[in-house]
């Protein structure tokens, strides 16, 4: 566990680099969290980061293809907007946890 | 009279079939199993098919060997459980109560979900070796294959028995090696995770034994479709990967009965409360198996182990008590790691699998983590224990949870 100063809070870390505690989220902590992988947050973004963050909190196991079903994007338009790992990127920004694709 | 349904007569049905069955009086108590098929696969045997190890009588038996006496056995298409009615509704318009209703429906795979994947080159060049007639097309093929790229893809994750197609491409390098063409086939392990596996010290163990037999991984790779004339698989985002033969773990999701049933998850998985394994919705419904959302692997040793913790909480139901047997994801899976070889994994939701050895009263230990050949003799003799021991639910010389006798934390 590690904690920084992000854009004026102490944010717990954990190993992974994912954030600890969704409650310490905010707006401006995603911001940051964003400009490190180099996306600029858009509308989109902010409609996805939210849907994560509710199905999170209601104990829902995300999967890319829940949200390819979430009716904001597509699968292939996920990819568009976090390029590479969209889950991975998406559920770090969001502030959850790393998303346990398969045991 | 009360009455217990249990929905599915796999792996898990089977084993609560026969622990129930021994524990209740037969005079209080009704049991039922509903199943539409009456044959029994021992699905690990699959893996062996492709390569001639083992054939159709080798994983087939009546499902109905595996039953006690005393129970009502029900082979006929079920078209939906009605959970606010406690009954199951059959497609000829039969209706079953129930007081406690154990599902056990399994996942199946769905090759249709993936664009362009059951189109002109399945079972022609691309194949499953999960359904028995995958295994069996495949075998046929790879009979006369003289080479080329093979290439062994997962669609999604989840999906059953997460080392099977590990084992598949260590197998197919042992196999192409012995039939003397080990040269002209290159084998590539595609898939959605981020390595070889999930767990970061068992990925690091397996990264090793596919680099030294030559197979390369390529990670991150989330199918969108296969286009059939280009000969290649696509990932959404846009990488191509052309093949020879393509062998799929296509996307598992659960039977289609609680698709439409409405209690399933994105994947038509239930979602079970992990510890106690009783329906998140139900007070009287429990989940065992595949069917499960919990989060552990997919496994027969799991349901093994899980069927445990289900009839002790089940039986504290029954006696009005609080519902005290807690499950740990236990998973036991012996990994066939090709020329005679296997290792073992041991692990549950908390602890990853850990290397040290594994102690089995008369027979072990096992080699945790490590390539041995009296862990590829455990795998074999699997068999025998899923037929006439694990099926039966008698009691194994293993603890449902997972203990820590012999692991090493540091090593
Ligand atoms: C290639 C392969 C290798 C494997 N290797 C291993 C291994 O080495 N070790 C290990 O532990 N596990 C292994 N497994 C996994 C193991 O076989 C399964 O996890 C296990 O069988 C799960 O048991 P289950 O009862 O939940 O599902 P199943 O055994 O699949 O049974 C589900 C049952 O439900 C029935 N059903 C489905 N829908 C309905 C419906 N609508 N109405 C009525 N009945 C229905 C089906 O007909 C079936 O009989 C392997 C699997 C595969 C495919």
């Amino acid at each position: 566990m590690e904690t920084k100063n992000i854009a004026g809070n102490s944010v717990s870390f954990t190993e992974d680099g994912y954030m600890s505690d969704m409650n310490e989220w905010n707006e401006d902590i995603a911001k940051e969290l964003a400009k490190e992988e180099n996306i600029e947050l858009g509308d989109l973004h902010w409609k996805l980061l939210n849907f994560l963050r509710e199905k999170h909190a209601a104990g829902v196991s995300l999967t890319i293809r829940s949200v390819g079903k979430s009716s904001i994007v597509d699968i292939k338009g996920f990819y568009g907007l976090f390029p590479g790992g969209p889950l991975k990127l998406a559920t770090k920004i969001a502030g959850l946890p790393k998303p346990a694709s398969c045991v | 009279m009360k009455k217990i349904i249990i929905l599915g007569a796999g792996t898990a049905g089977t084993i609560m079939l026969n622990k129930l069955r021994k524990a209740l009086p037969r005079d209080e108590w009704d049991i039922t199993i509903i199943d539409q098929h009456k044959t029994h696969y021992y699905q690990p045997g699959f893996l062996f098919i492709p390569f001639g190890i083992y054939n159709r009588e080798d994983v087939i038996k009546a499902k109905a060997d595996f039953f006690p006496s005393g129970v009502n056995v029900i082979f006929d298409e079920t078209d939906r459980i009605l959970p606010k009615e406690n009954s199951i509704l059959m497609q000829d318009g039969t209706v079953h109560k129930y007081d406690y209703l154990i599902i056990a429906t399994g996942t199946q795979t769905r090759p249709e979900e993936t664009p362009g994947l059951k189109d002109k080159l399945w079972y022609k060049e691309i194949f499953d070796f999960y359904t028995l007639e995958g295994a069996l097309a495949l075998q046929n093929f790879i009979k006369r294959w003289e080479g080329g790229h093979l290439v062994m893809n997962i669609a999604e994750v989840p999906y059953k028995c997460p080392v099977a197609p590990l084992e598949f491409v260590f197998l197919a390098d042992d196999y192409f090696t012995k039939i003397g063409i080990r040269d002209k086939v290159k084998i590539s392990y595609v898939t959605p995770m981020s390595g070889a596996f999930t767990k970061p010290r068992a990925t690091k163990m397996l990264s090793g034994l596919l680099e030294e037999k030559n197979i390369e991984v390529i990670p991150d790779f989330y199918l969108e479709g296969v286009d059939n004339d280009k000969k290649v698989i696509r990932s959404y985002d846009g990488r191509e990967i052309a093949f020879d033969l393509l062998t799929i773990v296509p996307v598992n999701m659960g039977s289609e009965i609680i698709e439409r049933s409405g209690m399933g998850d994105d994947l038509f998985f239930v979602p079970t409360n992990k510890y106690t394994l009783r329906s998140e919705q139900h007070e009287n419904v429990f989940v065992l198996g595949d069917a499960a959302n919990i989060p552990t692997s997919k496994a027969g040793s799991v349901a093994h182990f899980a069927a445990d913790i289900l009839f002790e909480n089940l039986m504290s139901v029954i006696d009005g008590r609080e519902m005290h047997a807690k499950f740990d994801g236990h998973a036991n899976c012996y990994i066939e790691t090709g020329g005679g070889k296997g290792s073992l994994i041991d692990f549950n939701y908390e602890t990853e699998p850990l290397s040290g050895t594994f102690p089995l009263p008369g027979i072990g230990p096992f080699g945790l983590l490590k390539n041995t050949r009296m862990n590829h003799y455990g795998k074999v003799m699997f068999r025998w224990i899923y037929w006439h021991i694990l099926l039966k639910g008698k009691e194994m010389p293993i603890d449902p949870l997972m203990s820590m006798a012999g692991k090493c934390k540091n090593c």
